[in-house]
Order: structure tokens, then sequence, then C-alpha cells
């Protein structure tokens, strides 16, 4: 191993490699800070100057692009509400409202060195680890995915808060109908496309989360502009500073957040978007009652966490993708095309055939997240000023960002109706007190847990014996139900101890 | 908003880069045998399947100078639905679009507008042939061991597909056990929305064979991670010399070539036909070409126009009374 990082360093510490180890930063955060272009189209732009060059330059620029975008990513979620991609929804969940607090260079500051540590973290488990972690990558199975999915979605769907609790759950139902529009994975029947053709290849998260978050907190600042002025005067943009209490704070969920990032990222069929909302789920119950409740309204943990861990995520993914070639996600899938563009084979053999390709991607992470913390940080209160334009320059500017961003993708105009519509709907439900987060959360996840539930059942013979006959999956579902239940039987247990007080 | 200039820049800089390949490939042009400019349309995401056929076609094309210029474009949207539509809206001659077995199947389903039959057929380039595998520790042996065990128990034996049921990798199993006296229908088929997430799903042992292309699998095979049963050709693979075909190790008739290919709108002359067939022909003599047909594990099944059409027909025919079998029809 020690070879191998040696190898590592040689290849990395070339003055051409750091170059574009640094371009692959620069265009990462740049291209991820734009709403809805993330991390594969981010890689997308880049493939044509990656071709040029030898394969552990490009693949080195390449690994930047993909997690400098990530870390990017977050810009736009705590600024105007509008997470690019599904990564970085859970980070508008705190991110924004500390924003609209006047902390906006704070919360980018901690999205920063949240993503920064997320990475090192990964990058340093990747090296010890990577050749014997492919193990893990194929351990789970469809049953599993599934209870791990649902564990996802009950951890998040219960920091709603017991007050907006009916509210919360009927959204991520809402959420879970509108993932099943669309050619059903398994049979590959049209499902409620009311013979829309345009609905075919179902709706695409982008539109429904630059039409419900973004589009429609422009709207409803539009509609309560007569009561609330805003911006009154230079906005407050809040110091960058983190207070040492603050720091103490948001290390541990830090570390946890990316440790369980990285194992999600290993696994082909979750990756980056899960990981997020487990340590996001994860931190709000061991945040503890007072600090608990706070997620969601601008708490620093519930930001950091699932910052850290969707960059661990990213970096996992480099597990499966290099030491087994299996793509995990459509953007690995790009890397994975790249590389064999390069004629570097992916799987086990490739740190013996390819040392310099293996280990230089490796060792380049921990440049690469450095370079991106180095960039960022000094950025932050240039691009926090985008706070302090007129909101009669800024709303439209957000409102025709996001419309271009989407049709940008499509090239369809149809999806432009669509959105218009989801936004209207938005902005009601909103005005109502419906929270769109959960909304949002059963959409992506909604999908996922269909697929493989449905999948399992096809190789159980509709059998439901496999929830309780594989111990993984047993195990995960029983966190579940007891993250759904506890709530409940706390209260239950506290009022009977009340009583038998009396 | 700072991302305007930003956003100026990369436009900027991908003109600029425009301006330079066109600008430098600009003398050759001049020669009448090579064609100015085409462009290839792409009916889905970048990354896919099409995408990488079309832009290795891309890279082969301006590499060896046949064409001086290509561009490409994504259209990605209702399976493939709206760049179909698309291409015979603009009816845009120096348009191709790329596409694959799938527009035949989608033009048995009612639940599609447009058929194959509306396109012009250019020619098909590449081919990648079905296969079926195991993973290398699986006690099956080979294709008669494991159509042994599905007709005795076809509730025991899962084959895993990166296509939804009834897409061509559910056809391939289904078409191979019914040569071995299976009902097609007692297939058990695993679909997964890819072909790597299949793949995983095999080697996760929750499934026990997995059908795929040849392209797809020839990466894992090399490092010993799974052996291939069979493979659906017509006869051995050259660049595989040592895997049996599924008709000699029993399943007659069982052939299945996953082409790859380029439509255009109607309405282009026949010269002009001609010349995009001629400079398909052209290309596959280019070393430029070789490089990025085995890059990918890439067959060449150049059949242009009327031979192209015909392997439609047949596969049609082939293909419509599986799906009826199936009950997809």
């Amino acid at each position: 191993m020690l070879e191998g990082i040696l190898t590592g360093l040689d290849t990395v510490f070339t003055l051409q490699n750091i170059l574009f180890l640094m371009t692959g930063c620069f265009a990462g955060t740049f291209i991820g800070m734009l709403p809805g272009l993330g991390p594969m189209s981010a890689i997308a732009l880049m493939i044509p100057i990656a071709s040029t060059l030898e394969p552990s330059a490009g693949i080195i620029m390449m690994a930047a692009v993909y997690y400098g975008a990530i870390f990017g990513g977050s810009t736009s979620s705590i600024l105007i509400n509008a997470p690019g991609v599904a990564s970085t929804v859970a980070t508008s969940f705190d991110g924004y409202p500390l924003a609209q607090q006047g902390k906006a260079g704070k919360a980018l500051a901690i999205a920063a060195v949240a993503s920064f540590s997320g990475g090192l973290i990964a990058a340093l488990m990747l090296m010890v680890a990577a050749p014997f972690l492919a193990g893990i990558s194929l351990s789970f199975q469809s049953t599993d995915y599934f209870a791990l999915i649902t564990l996802g979605l009950v951890c998040v769907a219960a920091f709603a808060g017991s007050s907006t609790m009916p509210k919360a759950l009927l959204m991520t139902v809402v959420g879970l109908m509108l993932s099943t529009v669309g050619t059903d994975q398994i049979q590959g029947v049209p499902r409620f496309t009311l013979g829309v053709i345009d609905l075919i290849d179902g709706i695409s998260f982008l539109l429904l989360v630059m039409a419900t978050f973004a589009l429609s907190e422009a709207l409803l600042q539009i509609l309560k502009k007569s009561d609330a002025k805003i911006n009154n005067g230079p906005a407050n943009l809040g110091s960058m500073k983190v207070s040492k209490q603050e720091a103490i704070d948001i290390a541990p969920p830090i570390i946890r957040s990316s440790v369980l990032g990285f194992f999600i990222g290993l696994l082909p069929g979750a990756g980056a978007t899960i990981a997020s909302f487990l340590s996001y789920g994860t931190e709000q119950q061991l945040a503890g009652k007072a600090k608990g409740k706070l997620f969601g309204h601008g708490s620093l943990r519930g930001l950091a966490a699932p910052e850290a861990a969707n960059n661990a995520a990213a970096t996992g993914s480099f597990v499966p993708l290099l030491a087994l070639g299996i793509p995990g996600s459509g953007t690995t899938a790009i890397l994975l095309g790249a590389l064999i563009a390069y004629g570097v084979q992916p799987g086990p053999l490739l740190y013996i055939n390819h040392p310099e390709v293996f280990w230089g991607v490796i060792i380049s992470m921990w440049l690469g997240n450095v370079v991106l913390l180095v960039i960022n940080l000094p950025l932050i209160p240039y691009i926090a000023r985008l706070l302090t334009i007129p909101s009669q320059f800024l709303l439209p500017l957000i409102l025709f960002f996001s419309l271009i961003g989407v049709y940008f993708i499509s090239f369809n105009s149809f999806d432009i109706q669509l959105m218009v519509l989801f936004a209207a709907s938005a902005v009601v439900l909103r005005l109502l007190a419906f929270p769109m987060a959960p909304m949002i959360l059963g959409f992506i996840l909604g999908g996922m847990i269909e697929e493989n539930l449905r999948r399992a059942l096809l190789i159980y013979d509709n059998n439901w014996s496999f929830l309780w006959e594989r111990p993984l999956t047993f195990s995960i579902l029983v966190i579940a139900a007891m993250v759904l239940l506890w709530p409940l039987l706390r209260t239950y247990l506290l009022k009977r101890a009340q009583e038998s007080a009396r | 908003m700072t991302t305007t200039p930003l956003s100026h820049v990369l436009v900027f800089l991908m003109f600029a880069l425009l301006v330079l390949t066109t600008s430098a490939h600009g003398q050759s042009s001049d020669n009448p045998q090579i064609l100015k400019s085409l462009h290839l349309l792409i009916p889905g995401a970048a990354g896919g399947g099409w995408d990488r056929t079309a832009r290795g076609t891309g890279e082969a094309l301006t590499r060896s100078a046949l064409v001086a210029n290509v561009t490409f474009e994504n259209r990605s949207g209702g399976g493939g639905s709206k760049g179909i539509a698309y291409l015979l809206e603009r009816k845009n001659p120096r348009m191709l679009m790329v596409n694959s077995t799938p527009i035949v199947i989608r033009s048995l389903q009612p639940a599609f507008p447009q058929s194959y039959k509306d396109l012009i057929p250019v020619a098909s380039i590449i081919g990648d042939y079905s296969v079926l595998v195991v993973r290398t520790q699986s006690p099956v042996l080979d294709l008669k061991g494991l159509a042994a065990l599905l007709v005795a128990n076809p509730r025991q034996v899962a084959i895993a597909g990166g296509s939804v049921s009834g897409g061509t990798d559910h056809i391939v199993a289904a078409m191979i056990f019914r040569a071995f006296g299976a009902n097609p229908r007692d297939v058990k088929y695993i679909p997964y929305d890819a072909g790597g997430k299949a793949m995983a799903g095999l080697l996760s042992g929750e499934v026990q064979a997995l059908s795929s292309g040849y392209g797809e699998v020839v990466d894992l095979v090399s490092q010993s991670w799974v052996r291939i049963l069979c493979i659906a050709a017509q006869e051995r693979l050259s660049i595989a010399p040592d895997t049996p075909t599924c008709v000699e190790s029993g399943a007659k008739d069982a052939v299945f070539v996953n082409w790859r290919g380029y439509f255009a709108a109607p309405g282009l002359t026949h010269a002009q036909l001609s010349s995009y067939q001629h400079t398909l022909f052209e290309m596959q003599k280019t070393e430029a070409w070789n490089d990025v047909r085995d890059r990918y594990g890439w067959v060449d099944l150049y059949k242009p126009g009327e031979e192209f059409s015909n392997m439609l027909a047949q596969q049609e025919t082939k293909l419509r009374i599986l799906l009826k079998e199936l009950d997809f029809l």
C-alpha cells in the first residue's frame, strides 16, 4: 500500500496534473453552483477536454469536476432554495433558513468545511481499504436496498415535528404518488401519463424541485412583499466566523456523517442522495430534543451533516467504479465510459495494471479537497453578496434561471408549462402551511423503494418472507420501525410515569 | 448575479473551441469525397448506449477526416419518442439519428405513436450479441445445465437483465429457454434499470444468471467475476473463439443481435442517402474506427439500406412471436 501511495504522490505532484486538478476543481464548483447543472452535466461538459489528456490526468480532472460540482451544489440550495441535484436537497432544509436569518456567510462557510471534511475522511478510508471494500458493494441485495431506502424516508419524515405531522405525511404521500407517473421500471408500462407522451419518462426531479422550492419561494416573496420589507438597507450577510462552541457542536456530526456517507456511497444502488437524507435523519435523532427541534429552522448540525455525507458518498462511489467497474449512478456511468475510452479497464486488476490511475485518483482527492476549500472560503463573501441584490432584480432573475435551467436540459416547452402548474400549486399549499420537503423526499425515494420492493417480490415469488428472513433487511427495518415509533412510545411512557407519580 | 459572467465565459469558450475545430478541418473539405458536416441526433441522455455509439462514430469520422465536422444533439424524453418526433419535424437532410433494437419493439406496441417504418434506414453499423452469464463460482457448468434446472423448476432460476420485462434482455432469455422446451412465460425474469445494476444484482447472488450484451460483460469476464454460458450469435466470434454459441449448446435458432445504426427523416435525396452509406462504409476500414470499436467491445455489423430494412423486418417477426407468447401483445 505504501508503494501505491508513493506512486499516487508521484503521479499527482507533477505540474501538469496539479494544473488539471485545479482546473477540474474550478470548473466543477462553478458549474455546480449554477442552479440546474449538477455533477452529471459538469462531467459531460468536460469530456471533450479530458479526452485529449493522458488517462491519469484526465481521470484526476474529471474526478475533481465530480466532487467539485457536489461541493458547489450547496450554494444555490443555501442562497436561493434551489437544489440543482437530489443530493443537495437536504442541504436546503437548514441552509436556506440560515440564509434568511442573515447568516448566509456562516452557512456557506459551514457547508464548505463540512464538504471538505467529508471528502477528506472518505478519501482516507478509500486509501486504506479500497481493494477490500469491493465486497461490501456487492453484499446488498434488492431487499436490503428496499429496507435502507425505507429507513431514509422514515428518518426524515420524522423531522417534521409533531404539530405538522399529518401535513408532512400527506405531502410525503403526494411525493410518492408523483413518483409513480411515467414508465414503470419493472413492466415497462406507462402509468398515469394521461396519454401525454411528454410524461412517459415521468416527471423530472429538477423540474419538480425548481418549481416547488425555488419558483414557489420567489413567488411567495412577491406575494408577501407588502407586509415585509425585504432588504432593509444593506443586507446583513452575517459574519463567516464560526464560534468555538459551534465548531465543537458540529464536529461530531461531521465525522459521523462522513463515515456513514462513505459506506452508503459504496453501494451501487444507493449513493449520495440517500447518504445525505440518512445522515440528516440520524443527526436529528441524535441531537436530542431541544437541538433536534431546530432542524429545519436553521440548525448548523442539520446543515453540516448532509454536506459531509454527500461528499463522502461521492468519494465512496469510486470503490464500485474503480474496483469492480460497476457504476452506481448516471454520473459514475459517464466516468466509467471515460475510463474505458482511455483503454483503462476498471476492476480488481486496476491497481495492478494501472497503479498510476488508481492511486493517482485517490491521492488527488486529498489535494483536490484542499484546493476546493482554498477556492471556496475566500469567495464566500462575494457569492453571498448575491443576496444583497434588491429583490425587484433578484426575484425575476431566480424565476428566469429556474425556468431556463429546466428548459436547457430537455428543450421541451411542455416542461415549462408543467413547472408553472407545480409552482402555482406549491404556492397555494405553502400558504396553507403544507411543507414541501417531505413531498420532494417522497418523490426521490418513492421510485427507488418501489423498484427494489417489486424486484424483491419477483425474486421471492410474491412471498414477503424476505422481510424477516434476511438478517440485514430485518435489522434495517427494525431500526426504521424504532425511529418511527419511538416518539409515540416516549410520549406514552412519559404520560404513564406522570400518572403513576400522581 | 455572479453566475452570469461565468456562463458567458463558458459559452464563449465553447464557441471558440468550435471555431477552432471547424477551421482546423477547413482545408480538407475541398475534397468532394469528404462530407463537410454531419449532425447526429441522440434520442437519449448523455452517457447512455446511444450517446456512446454516436460519439464513437463521430470520433472515428473526424479522426479519419471522412467528415470535416460532426456535431451532436441529445434529445431525450418519452423513451426515445421525443428524438424521433424531432427528426421527423425538422426534416433536416444533414441530421442522422442513432437508434437500436428497442425501436423495433416499441414499433410493435400501441403506446408509442411512431414506428421505425416512418424513417429512412441509412445503415446499421455495429452489433452487440446477447449473452447469458453466471457468476464464476456458480455450480452451473453450461447452458444445458442451467436449462435443465429451469425446466425442472422454473421458480428456482431467476434471470436478471438491464431492461424492463418485455425488453430485449427478457426476450432473449425467453427465446433461449423456449428452445429447451420451457414455457417462455415461466422464465423468471428480474428487471433492473441499467445493465450495471443488473450485473451488481448477479454478483450479489440474488439471481442465478444474467441476460446481457457481450460488450457489457466482457470486462468482468476477463477478470473472472462471471462466465459466459453462451453467446446468441450465428457462429463463434473471432474475438471470443472459446465462447460457445447458444445454438451449438442446444438452443435452436437462438440468435439475437442488438444492432445500432442510423436513420434519417424522409425527404433526403438518393444521392445524400448513398453518400452517408458510403461514408459509414469507408469508416469501417479506418484505424480510428478500429480503435473505437475495440475499445467498447463492439462487433462490426454494416448493413446499408435494403439489407438493414430486411434485418429489421426479420427481427420484427421474431419479436412479435415471442412478445405474443410472453403476453406482452
